[in-house]
């Protein structure tokens, strides 16, 4: 395939950013799509011009680092994938295709496509943990036993790899998706009943403090986000908010 | 220097209760003026940060991603094991520790095995503690699944995606000591170089991957949990970042490097589909579980598959050769990895590869799907029940089990593996070899010292699996918080290391010549273009099977390739900013030292071992004829490289490996 990019260049946080233009072509349709872009990264060093930064890692769809803005969808066009579960043969010979970094005010771009997601783990440190001591002496793990529907429905929640797509594509730019999958995991469990409240309102607060937007429900994270993370942890997020206010 | 492994006197339950005794605490109060950097922070690195904080340390913690949370541990999948007997299938800690060291083809250090085998029990009940979401039965208790290597179930799981779950555990510990300001995080920033003063590891060098600043970082004792180097193959199932540099530096500053050759190539991995490739992708071992392994018996079945004249599906059950249950009827598809791997590669090396590249066996379903499904029309009393019904039945047994595995082989290969069988073939997945380390986990550097896979004490020359997210943890959560007090002990009168001494000066100024000569040097040829020509010698000379014709003409193709990338490599941008490109160069420059330590490694051990099959020794007759031949009595030794420069020249130590607890027995899996 041949193929036209278009794709964001930003020098760092504080210059401007402007589209540009490339062309690579003999991209093959099993490639992922980060392999086509290492196509042509090789290209550009090949030519000491200075390669496109983009931030990738486990390149099978776990770490969470991986996160383009494809086409005017966050990690593409396929469903249920991040960018670098992403084949070429989701794309035809001759397209254009456009590259962005994901955008939110509370995700500034370093450079080129890579923006800065430390927002999250803020909203982590306000909370999403368990307080137990991590040098030993807990309870045997089978001393509380978990009905496997919850254990299962903590799990579907703590599936969530944290890349922020559910935010880039949110209009409002909210982070609702993402912390209410990490309040789920935790309020679905015994273990983290005890500061339940606290948790829920410590999120919530540094979540609206580093400049995420509400939640409209209109679904498009659900939508976009790789793990199938649902909307139904926004809503439990929500109950558990309220339990806490009252 | 004299390898001294301190491993302490007495029977092998005792030792490390009886250690734990003896050992020098830290006063509560004095832990506060005491600083430890950890490098990496996956489970190692981040179990040991949260803990060292809440014993009240000053951690500082260094990772290259954005995040903790992302650290290649996450990629994980099939479990962690631990020695509960919940399943009361006869499992106890000996058995853990004898099926570990035999796994690891005695090739392991007996004493820490066995303490890695007693503390797994407590990492369950931790990250249960810590709201991990491990699978349940239908009684509300944890389920556990087999793995290859062991006759019990012992691994307990979280779907496909254990190491996430459990990484998001240590990540969420961290959480709790960030916002306490016990640890200080340093995300998006890579360790260069180890400080040394009065020969003890006093700091790092560290370079921000965004700013491209050059840090010094001071601290009573430095941790490096840095992961694996099986990138020194280029091709992997090792995330894109993940280097050698954190170890190859403290090498270079006095830590010895053991075994380096040891190298686990997983079984059951997505064939490479073109050169182009970046990386490799593993589909859990557990899969083999369900999964039953086969080429076609026939040649002419191979071609018409290869061609597209026959489909996997049309091969009848006498059609198909299921090598491993053939040869290993004890164990069939469960046998270890080296294990399968060899016997995969056999097959196709034989011709019976079934994709085009020649490749590939297949890991078929069918079975299982049938077998649950006609189970699960019994459990809801469906009488009768249709060949289509059975499938749909079975077919959900096994999604919620391997779900996620199914969906990603069908991203990558756009085959549906519940409907035809998945291909899979070995890759380079997880390094046995690694920083020597004391029981202490202290490398030969006073103050340093290595945890994870960054190690190299526990598996010996193969990994069983789930038994790397073991490690990790047993060494950050249990073991290093310990240890480590031993040493800090003398260090309560210490006080604040300054970072502006001629130590941190030095080795300051050596990192920056070095990145500057990268960005200004202007050669013709890419990083990658280094990188891919290495990682080309390595599988071809020094991969699953080795001479010693080829390592030594390895040798000498890794030092020709590391010449010609310091004349010719071209590194665009500027040191000042962020420059991914610049952070390669490093890492490679490294990966090409360590290539060839690798290949002298394997050279020097004349044996075959794990999963390093040297072509010149293998059983030529009797019931093993065809499986690698080990040989105790002149390769029980861990190989201990001190550093000397080039590394043609490193010096090798020898710690011999003492097995007062299990016999060393040929390993037989038939």
């Amino acid at each position: 395939m041949n193929l036209t990019l278009k794709i964001w260049r930003q020098k760092d946080a504080s210059s401007k950013g402007q589209m540009v233009d490339y062309k690579v072509t003999e991209i093959s349709e099993h490639m992922s799509f980060l392999e086509m872009m290492d196509v042509l990264n090789e290209q550009l060093v090949n030519s000491d011009e200075e390669p496109v930064a983009f931030d990738h890692d486990c390149r099978e769809g776990i770490c969470g680092m991986c996160s383009m803005y494809i086409n005017g969808e966050a990690h593409g066009p396929d469903r249920g994938v991040t960018t670098c579960q992403l084949h070429m043969r989701m794309f035809k010979d001759g397209d254009t295709i456009t590259i962005e970094p994901f955008r939110a005010a509370a995700f500034p771009v370093i450079k080129d496509l890579v923006v800065d997601r430390s927002s999250f783990d803020r909203i982590q440190h306000a909370g999403g943990y368990i307080s137990v001591n991590t040098s030993g002496n807990t309870q045997d793990a089978n001393s509380i036993p978990i009905s496997k529907h919850a254990a299962d429905t903590a799990m579907d929640a703590a599936t969530c790899i944290g890349c922020g797509a559910c935010v880039a594509t949110c209009k409002n730019s909210s982070a609702m998706l993402f912390v209410g999958a990490k309040v789920s995991q935790y309020a679905l469990l015994p273990q983290g009943q005890v500061e339940a409240a606290d948790r829920v309102r410590n999120m919530v607060a540094q979540m609206d403090l580093e400049g995420f937007g509400n939640c409209t429900n209109t679904g498009a994270c659900e939508v976009e986000c790789p793990k199938g993370i649902s909307l139904e942890n926004i809503a439990r997020m929500n109950r558990e908010l309220m339990k806490a206010s009252v | 220097m004299a390898l001294n492994s301190k491993v302490p006197k007495g029977p092998i339950k005792d030792k490390w209760t009886d250690y734990k005794n003896h050992i020098n605490l830290v006063n509560p109060a004095n832990k506060r003026h005491i600083d430890v950097i950890v490098v990496g922070t996956g489970l190692a690195g981040g179990s040991a940060s949260a803990t060292l904080a809440e014993l009240g340390y000053n951690v500082k913690a260094f990772a290259y991603q954005d995040s903790p949370r992302r650290a290649h541990s996450i990629a994980a999948q099939g479990g962690i094991n631990a020695a509960k007997n919940y399943q009361g299938d006869g499992d106890s800690t000996y058995r853990l520790f004898y099926d570990t060291v035999k796994g690891g083809d005695y090739r392991s250090r007996e004493a820490n095995v066995y303490r890695l085998a007693e503390v797994s029990a407590n990492i369950i009940d931790q990250c249960v503690a810590q709201g991990v979401p491990f699978a349940r039965d239908y009684g509300g208790l944890l389920d556990n699944r087999s793995f290859g290597g062991v006759l019990v179930s012992r691994t307990f799981y979280a779907k496909g995606q254990t190491g996430q779950q459990l990484l998001l555990g240590a990540y969420s510990a961290m959480n709790r000591q960030i916002a306490r300001g016990k640890i200080e995080m340093f995300n998006r920033h890579e360790m260069l170089d180890v400080v040394v003063v009065d020969g003890k590891a006093r700091g790092i060098i560290a370079r921000d991957l965004i700013t491209g600043e050059i840090e010094r970082h001071a601290a009573h004792a430095v941790v490096i949990a840095s992961g694996g180097y099986g990138n020194v193959y280029f091709l992997s199932t090792n995330a894109m970042g993940s280097n050698v540099t954190a170890s190859w530096k403290i090498h270079k500053k006095g830590a010895y490097f053991a075994n380096p050759c040891y190298t686990q190539i997983h079984p059951t991995c997505i064939p490479r589909s073109g050169d182009y490739q970046s990386k490799l992708t593993l589909m859990s071992e557990s899969l083999r579980n369900d999964g039953r392994i086969w080429v076609p018996k026939k040649m002419e079945d191979v071609m018409a598959i290869r061609e597209g004249r026959k489909k996997p599906t049309d091969l009848s059950e006498e059609e198909r050769d299921y090598y491993l249950e053939r040869r290993y009827p004890a164990f069939g598809n469960l046998v270890p990895r080296d294990v399968a791997s060899r016997a995969a590669k056999e097959r196709c090396d034989a011709g019976f590869g079934v994709n085009a590249t020649g490749e590939a066996v297949y890991l078929d379903f069918k079975s299982a799907i049938t077998r649950y499904g006609k189970e699960q029309a019994k459990i809801h009393n469906i009488e009768n029940a249709s060949d289509a019904k059975i499938y749909e039945l079975g077919q959900k047994i096994v999604e919620a089990k391997y779900g996620n595995l199914f969906q990603m082989y069908e991203k990558i290969v756009d085959q549906d593996p519940y409907k035809t069988p998945m291909m899979i073939y070995p890759a380079v997945h997880y390094t046995m070899g690694g920083i020597w380390v004391d029981y202490n986990l202290m490398t030969t550097i006073p103050g340093c010292y290595a945890i994870g896979e960054a190690n190299f004490s526990d598996h010996g020359a193969n990994r069983l699996g789930a038994s790397a997210l073991m490690q990790g943890l047993a060494d950050g959560y249990f073991v290093l918080p310990y240890t480590i007090g031993d040493y800090l002990a003398n260090d309560i009168r210490t006080g604040k290391i300054s970072t502006e001494t001629p130590e941190f000066e030095a080795a300051e100024k050596e990192v920056s010549e070095r990145i500057n000569f990268f960005v200004n040097n202007k050669g013709t040829k890419s990083v990658d273009y280094f990188h891919k020509k290495l990682g080309k010698v390595m599988w071809d000379k020094a991969g699953m099977s080795r001479n010693g014709t080829g390592l030594k003409e390895a040798m000498e193709e890794i030092k020709a390739i590391r010449e010609e990338f310091w004349k010719e490599v071209s590194v665009p941008g500027t040191a000042s900013e962020m420059n991914p490109e610049l952070e390669k160069a490093g890492r490679v420059a490294d990966f090409l030292e360590l290539g060839e330590l690798f290949a002298k490694d394997a050279l020097m051990r004349e044996e075959s071992c794990g999963g390093h099959f040297r072509e010149e020794s293998a059983e030529l007759d009797g019931p093993q004829k065809g499986e690698a031949k080990r040989d105790d009595e002149n390769f029980a030794f861990v190989a201990a490289w001190e550093y000397k420069g080039e590394p043609a020249d490193a010096v090798l130590h020898k710690e011999e490996l003492e097995f007062n607890d299990i016999e060393l027995k040929q390993r037989s899996y038939k």
